[in-house]
């Protein structure tokens, strides 16, 4: 054992001289940080380790999106147009309903109609599987079908949501996807996340409707094709429109803010061309309604109709302060959501907290460091001081990993570090304590480091591997918190057992060199 | 040649297993207390459990607790719980989840709170804000049972497989000893048991698997070379070799949690308590269950008569 050969001695030497390089970007100063790593040459490492939000301060927001409103909306969306199309044809039904699970269920009075539906059903929507018993006739979403919808409507979320917060001009947000119907939002220095809160809560689904003013604002019920909606400028009073919308917000190419002639907030917006065309023809046939536009089931502005409206642009004003007109542009620009996001976790961090425990977490590592570094070398003296170089190198060697993973280093993954630390310390104990006991034995020092380090071998193997595998589980199971703690552990545990095997074991190995030992320092 | 100090004397003979009663009085009423103080007491579940809303504010002037308190319950906005949190101008305030769904309402409750405070201390800093949805309370509580639980039958699968399936009850019955001591003492600091203090259950875990896997390796080595020797003798022997390695790995640890608790700062403080006290139950459940437990658990006879 005595003899490392060649090629093994440069590959440790090799990932230990690597793993320095890698983790240094990660002990410059911050403040220096830009400047030194600008003059690095560039084959030089220069990525650090991501600090948590926890650490740097920010927000971190997790978001649900309302899936089953999605495929209700859909479910509604072809009865309202099966309607229409049943009265055209006479086909008599008894009930005409959504299903809560995703569907629509018509029970008929003829069964003769049955073919007849099904197929107007069909031509609908493709997607629905159609069952026929008795006079009840049942489309339902398959499974495969929702799957499908499910991943349309979160994939386009996400793509909302990222348009929205770029807008904000935060730097460096995260937006992943989370589990089914999940989506993670990091915002990393955002300490007053109000604002971003404010644009994700919103659908932002616009339109515009006619205004139908022959129902007051006290006929509350919902009539045939108008529905009653609730206006923002006025408080408790509601305007009867159109169920049809005449044109929707995706029709819209731009947004932006831009004062009205009264100098008042507002936002001006342009039509693509379809929507240019409709805009204009509808607009010349009612002149002198009150069109109502509709944002989230809210009128926010309802003006008249002077004249034909022809340009393709318009403007939106109500009573908006200037950050309002702004966010509506905002939204307006980004689209609406396909379906409504709630908000169902938040954690924010101030800066203050996060500086707090960087100070907090650096000093405990160096008081902790230097404890255990007078222990060890107290103890084992020479060889104390090599276990101590390994712990160097354990933590070079983590840090390197966590800078070239990306991996982002949170409160609980500096536990787990320090429980790395202790873990190279226990792995290096249990091999000197060997070492003592076969010298008591009355081996020759040369026996006994051979005896010591093949014996601890099996031990240090159990312990690590067992922690390892908890920690593995832990990974695939836990929460984020978790999740750094394990990913901490596991490359920590890791690196332990390669420095406590390896680097130390070739430091005293040349130290060793060509001497006749007699004694050991341990 | 200086070799530096051996902290332990060489060849201890301490009989462990003979005292392993009084060590069996004191598991049972650390576990008996522990149960006991969790079923009566309970956990003190922190919002990433119940959910709700968890504020940190640090202020230029010393809040009087009492009014400030009364003010916020003022509001009926469920039970408010205010403490001061590592100095008297850091306060913890935790606001419970309204009933409504709506997340206006929610945001609308923590608003009043955070208006009811800015009235007092203008300057007031808010360093920490959490929201936690019932929701994702809920899972959070399932996700970490789970866990903990799949952790602890990983281990023992990986045990059995390593040594004989005894040596795999004994560690996964030291686990959850510790585990539910732990608990225990948890439940007596009373401290919000939130994700940190998983992770500090999880940490305990590993020690304690750590040392006993160790203990057992000397065991699993000594029946190897002693294949006469009973039970008994070959625990004890394995327990004093391993001694020194024991005590230094314990002061390299307690050590280093000592640096964690003076420096580490408030928000990790209940957990480095935890780990502290459950670090100690760990190194004496390795000797004193584990090892122990091995006796009763037929590898071998567990004691054989003594020559006369």
């Amino acid at each position: 054992m005595i003899q490392i050969p060649t090629w093994k001695r440069i590959l440790i030497i090799g990932v230990v001289v690597l793993s320095v390089l890698f983790a240094a970007p990660n002990f410059i100063p911050k403040d220096k940080q830009d400047e030194i790593l600008g003059k690095l040459p560039s084959w030089m490492p220069h990525k650090t380790v991501n600090l948590g939000l926890d650490l740097q301060g920010g927000s971190h927001i997790l978001l649900q999106v309302d899936l089953a409103s999605v495929t209700k909306q859909r479910s509604d969306d072809i009865i309202s147009s099966l309607r229409p199309i049943l009265r055209e044809k006479k086909i008599g039904y008894k009930r005409l309903s959504t299903i809560t699970t995703g569907g629509v269920r018509v029970q008929l009075r003829e069964l003769s109609d049955a073919s007849e539906v099904t197929k107007a059903i069909r031509a609908m929507d493709s997607t629905l599987s159609l069952q026929t018993n008795g006079d009840m006739i049942e489309g339902t979403f398959s499974e495969a079908a929702i799957k499908t919808i499910q991943d349309e409507v979160i994939n386009q979320s996400l793509e909302i949501v990222r348009r929205r917060i770029d807008e904000t001009g935060t730097n460096e947000p995260t937006i992943q996807r989370q589990g089914d119907d999940r989506i993670v939002v990091q915002l990393p220095g955002l300490d007053n996340p109000q604002r971003v809160k404010d644009l994700l809560g919103k659908t932002a689904k616009l339109s515009f409707h006619l205004v139908n003013m022959d129902v007051g604002s006290s006929d509350v019920k919902n009539t045939g094709g108008d529905m009653i909606l609730p206006m923002v400028e006025s408080p408790g009073e509601t305007l009867a429109v159109n169920r049809q919308a005449m044109l929707t917000g995706d029709m819209l190419v731009a947004a932006a803010y831009a004062p009205d002639q009264n100098g008042q907030s507002a936002v001006s917006f342009r039509f693509n061309p379809v929507g240019t065309k409709k805009f204009c023809q509808l607009s010349k046939d009612n002149v002198n309604r009150l069109f109502a536009i509709v944002l989230d089931n809210e009128i926010i502005s309802a003006p008249v109709i002077r004249e034909p409206i022809c340009g393709g642009s318009g403007q939106i004003s109500g009573s908006f302060t200037v950050k309002e007109a702004n966010d509506l542009a905002i939204l307006l620009r980004a689209g609406a959501l396909p379906a409504p996001l709630a908000i169902i976790e938040e954690r924010t961090v101030g800066p203050s907290l996060g500086a707090d425990s960087i100070e907090a977490g650096k000093k405990a590592a160096i008081l902790g460091l230097i404890l255990v570094f007078i222990l060890m070398i107290g103890s084992y003296s020479l060889f104390g001081i090599f276990s101590c170089i390994g712990m160097l190198v354990n933590l070079a060697i983590v840090f390197a990993l966590l800078s070239v993973m990306q991996a982002t280093l949170t409160m609980p993954g500096i536990a787990g570090l320090i429980l790395t630390v202790c873990m190279s310390v226990d792995a290096n104990v249990l091999i000197y304590e060997r070492i003592r006991e076969e010298l008591r034995e009355g081996r020759s020092a040369v026996s006994a480091i051979d005896n010591g380090f093949r014996m601890a071998f099996a031990t240090i193997t159990d312990s690590n591997l067992t922690h390892i595998f908890a920690a593995i589980i832990l990974f695939s199971l836990g929460s984020g918190a978790i999740k750094g703690f394990a990913v901490t552990t596991i490359i920590g545990t890791a690196a332990s057992f390669f420095t406590a095997l390896s680097v130390v074991r070739l430091m005293i190995i040349y130290w060793m060199g060509k001497r006749k030992l007699t004694t050991l320092p341990v | 040649m200086w070799t530096g100090i051996k902290l332990i004397p060489d060849h201890t003979k301490i009989d462990f297993i003979g005292s392993r009663y009084i060590g069996f009085a004191v598991t049972a009423i650390m576990i008996v207390g522990s149960i006991f103080l969790l079923a009566t007491k309970g956990l003190n579940y922190g919002i990433d459990f119940t959910g709700g809303t968890l504020i940190e504010i640090s202020t230029a002037k010393t809040p009087d607790l009492a009014s400030l308190r009364e003010d916020l319950n003022n509001l009926e906005l469920g039970d408010i719980s205010i403490q001061e949190f590592g100095n008297p101008n850091n306060l913890l305030i935790r606001v419970p989840n309204q009933e409504s769904e709506d997340p206006a309402v929610q945001k609308a409750a923590v608003d009043s709170v955070k208006g009811e405070i800015e009235k007092a201390h203008a300057d007031v800093d808010y360093r920490r804000v959490e929201f936690v949805g019932p929701q994702v309370g809920k899972e959070l509580k399932v996700k970490g049972v789970v866990a903990v639980l799949a952790a602890m039958i990983g281990i023992m699968a990986y045990v059995w497989f390593r040594f004989e399936w005894q040596f795999g009850v004994a560690a996964v019955v030291t686990l959850a000893h510790d585990v539910f001591a732990v608990l225990g003492f948890m439940v007596i600091m009373g401290r919000s048991f939130d994700l940190s203090s998983l992770a500090a259950l999880l940490m305990v875990a590993g020690f304690s698997i750590n040392d006993t896997v160790v203990i057992f390796d000397r065991i699993r080595e000594m029946m190897r070379k002693y294949r006469k020797k009973p039970m008994y003798e070959i625990a004890n022997l394995a327990i004093n070799d391993t001694l020194s390695r024991t005590v230094m790995t314990s002061l390299v640890t307690l050590l280093s949690l000592v640096a964690l608790a003076v420096f580490g700062g408030e928000v990790i403080r209940g957990f480095t308590e935890a780990l502290l006290f459950g670090f100690v139950v760990g190194t004496y459940s390795s000797i004193y269950v584990a090892s122990a437990l091995l006796l009763y658990l037929g590898l071998r006879p567990a004691l054989e008569e003594k020559p006369s």
